[in-house]
């Protein structure tokens, strides 16, 4: 698996003016150097984990379960120990500061509420633990009920509240005693679709208001693409790749990134000729297509070429003139149409492949598909992404 | 329970029989404590009806064994020490089972089977063992025939009852609770007093009671452990009724019933208030 090669920091003003180490290690807000983690001594749950985390940031590690993103958040909050590596808050390191003792909200899946106290008491506790002042426990508390909008329910206990109004709840008592890193471990994972949309909102409007530097767990990768500023995309306890949403979606740095973020089209072949930025692949069916290396290697490598489906143009006949700027173009058959109103996602056969997807919008101009028909396909050799095997 | 429209003949027999049955049960379980209650009223000193009781003559009825035994030394005092080597034995059954509880609960705790297993062979290995095996033990180290020895006899007796409740209310625990006072700023000792204990409570008071009663109605370790001095009720009770069969016995049991269902009473309607403040039923 390709690692991203690129420096993580290639969006942070301290790299511009390339300062002597120190400093530069200074302006980072948070960062993972080396951090290894194993619960049986055997077997590495998270490997050579690094990333830099800017002041402010927005950062989520996306990936499926078990790829090591959950253990990594609790290694920043304390709750596991690195095996091996340094984890360092505002350039201290913090590997043997005890979790009370870091001052990082956390948001967990289930809420956590103390279903023993009230609202307003949930959120006083980590002020009353703090020494606050009666009278700035109420200021704090009232303020922080008022950006989660849940004014009027102070005097409610956890069960009596809604899914959702707990996870304002919660959200709120990360943020209550004004803590500079919150941390996020799939929250909205408890709610249903709907919800989970206005949430996601909510808590960017909360982040972009604040200035609170986040870091957010999910596996959802529509939420991980709506909310982010950069994402780390992990599976098998490495970082695939880490970019913001657009060039993750849009230039996959491996086929497990491909395949993770948004749907894709994967295509099998072997690399017959490299072209200066293109390259010639030629697939286990037969055909030739052309493609935009990203992570081949040279005459003779294996290659899953990555196809979005929404980057497949259906042509209307061999005359169409959109057939100009289409390296690729193939005859297909249809399979499947399934309507979901603004679009229409159709399973076509092309190059040997079955499955292969194809979205097209429900506008203008579009004529609809039938199953069993002959069409022609086409795509760019610039949205066909050459990836490992 | 109504029976559905659409029972069949047999299913219906069987219905009523069943409760029947249920009745009968329940007859036989209370009856005998609720035939004492009447008799502990008995104008003379016999164990059945006499003639004048059951033709309900005031003459039949007094409170002659009440008199007796409220103003009888001996039984005082035997209540006295039982509500002593209850109270104190409970309380520290009651904190030490709660401690081991949550340590054998923690995720880090090895031979966790093998510690339990120790915490609850008191309940299992006959108690004529254990009483006689603390004879012996208390004797060398002079504890027999004291009121610390009983203390911490029936301590023993009880931790396995607080152990077995604190545990089961510890396994509906959900840790991330503690995590998320940790992530607050809360240290170990506030969190444990501040969200472990108040949400494990139900669970230590009825073990608690468990250990209460335990104590307060065990004879064998008492026979074997105590002195003259360390009396306790239940030991009086049985040598009244070996030695005197006076019914002033049928009065300290029907106090003593009493007694209990007050206490229950108090504890269930203690449990429903905190289950509501817990927010686990809708108010």
């Amino acid at each position: 698996m390709t690692q991203d090669s690129t420096p993580i920091s290639d969006a942070d003003p301290a790299l511009a003016d390339q300062g002597s180490p120190s400093s530069e290690q200074n302006e980072y807000f948070a960062r993972f150097v080396n951090v290894q983690k194993s619960y049986d001594g055997v077997e590495l749950v998270v490997k050579d984990f690094n990333l830099d985390i800017n002041k402010g940031e927005f950062i989520t590690l996306l990936g499926p379960s078990g790829s090591g993103k959950t253990t990594c958040l609790m290694m920043m909050a304390g709750f596991e120990t690195p095996t091996h590596g340094q984890i360092l808050l505002k350039g201290q390191p913090i590997n043997d500061l005890p979790p009370h003792k870091r001052g990082i909200g956390m948001v967990f899946q289930n809420y956590a509420l103390f279903p023993h106290m009230t609202v307003a008491e949930n959120l006083a506790f980590p002020l009353e633990v703090r020494h606050y002042t009666k009278e700035q426990i109420n200021k704090s508390v009232a303020r922080a009920l008022a950006m989660v909008r849940l004014e009027d329910f102070g005097d409610r206990r956890p069960a009596q509240l809604s899914g959702g109004q707990q996870q304002r709840v919660a959200l709120a008592r990360a943020l209550v005693f004004e803590p500079d890193l919150v941390l996020m471990d799939e929250p909205l994972g408890a709610l249903d679709k709907n919800l989970r949309e206005e949430m996601q909102y909510e808590i960017k409007r909360i982040h972009a208001s604040l200035g609170v530097t986040m870091i957010y767990v999910t596996h959802d990768q529509s939420e991980a693409l709506t909310m982010s500023d950069r994402i780390a995309v992990f599976n098998d306890g490495v970082v695939q790749q880490l970019a913001d949403p657009q060039t993750l979606y849009e230039s996959p740095a491996n086929a497990f990134v491909a395949y993770f973020i948004g749907e894709n089209n994967r295509l099998v072949g072997d690399v017959v000729e490299r072209l200066g930025d293109q390259c010639k692949v030629q697939l286990d069916s037969g055909e030739t297509v052309l493609a935009k290396p990203v992570a081949v290697g040279g005459i003779g490598s294996r290659t899953t070429l990555s196809l979005r489906p929404e980057r497949v143009a259906v042509l209307r006949d061999s005359d169409d003139p959109r057939r100009e700027g289409l390296q690729n173009c193939f005859t297909a058959k249809v399979q499947e149409v399934i309507y979901l109103g603004d679009h229409l996602r159709t399973r076509i056969a092309v190059c040997g492949n079955e499955e292969f997807v194809i979205k097209t919008p429900n506008a203008e101009g579009h004529h609809a598909l039938r199953p069993g028909q002959q069409i022609e396909v086409g795509w760019s050799s610039d949205d066909c992404h050459a990836l490992d095997a | 329970m109504a029976i559905p429209s659409y029972a069949t003949r047999s299913e219906r027999i069987w219905h009523y029989v069943f409760r029947g049955l249920c009745a009968l049960i329940f007859l036989f379980l209370i009856g005998p404590l609720l035939i004492i209650i009447p008799l502990s009223f008995n104008a003379e000193p016999y164990f059945t009806f006499t003639r004048e009781m059951l033709s309900f003559d005031p003459a039949g009825y007094s409170w002659r064994w009440y008199e007796d035994f409220f103003t009888s030394s001996r039984w005082l005092n035997s209540i006295k020490n039982s509500f002593i080597i209850g109270i104190c034995s409970t309380l520290l059954a009651t904190v030490l089972g709660t401690l081991a509880a949550l340590g054998l609960s923690s995720r880090h705790m090895p031979a966790r089977g093998l510690f339990m297993a120790l915490l609850i062979s008191p309940m299992i290995v006959p108690l004529i063992i254990s009483a006689a095996a603390m004879f012996f033990f208390f004797s060398k180290i002079h504890l027999a025939q004291t009121y610390l020895g009983v203390i911490l006899a029936h301590t023993v007796l009880g931790i396995p009852f607080v152990v077995i409740t604190v545990t089961a209310t510890l396994s509906s625990f959900d840790t991330t609770l503690i995590r998320a006072a940790h992530s607050l700023g809360a240290s170990p000792q506030r969190t444990f007093f501040k969200v472990i204990l108040p949400l494990v409570t139900p669970g230590v008071v009825s073990g608690a009671l468990f250990a209460f009663i335990t104590s307060f109605d065990e004879v064998v370790v008492v026979l074997f452990v105590a002195g003259p001095g360390q009396r306790t009720m239940p030991i009086q009770m049985w040598s009244g009724i070996r030695e005197e069969i006076s019914p002033t016995i049928l009065a300290v049991a029907t106090l003593l019933v009493i007694l209990s269902i007050l206490l229950l009473t108090t504890l269930e309607l203690l449990r429903r208030r905190s289950e509501r403040l817990r927010g686990m039923t809708p108010s």
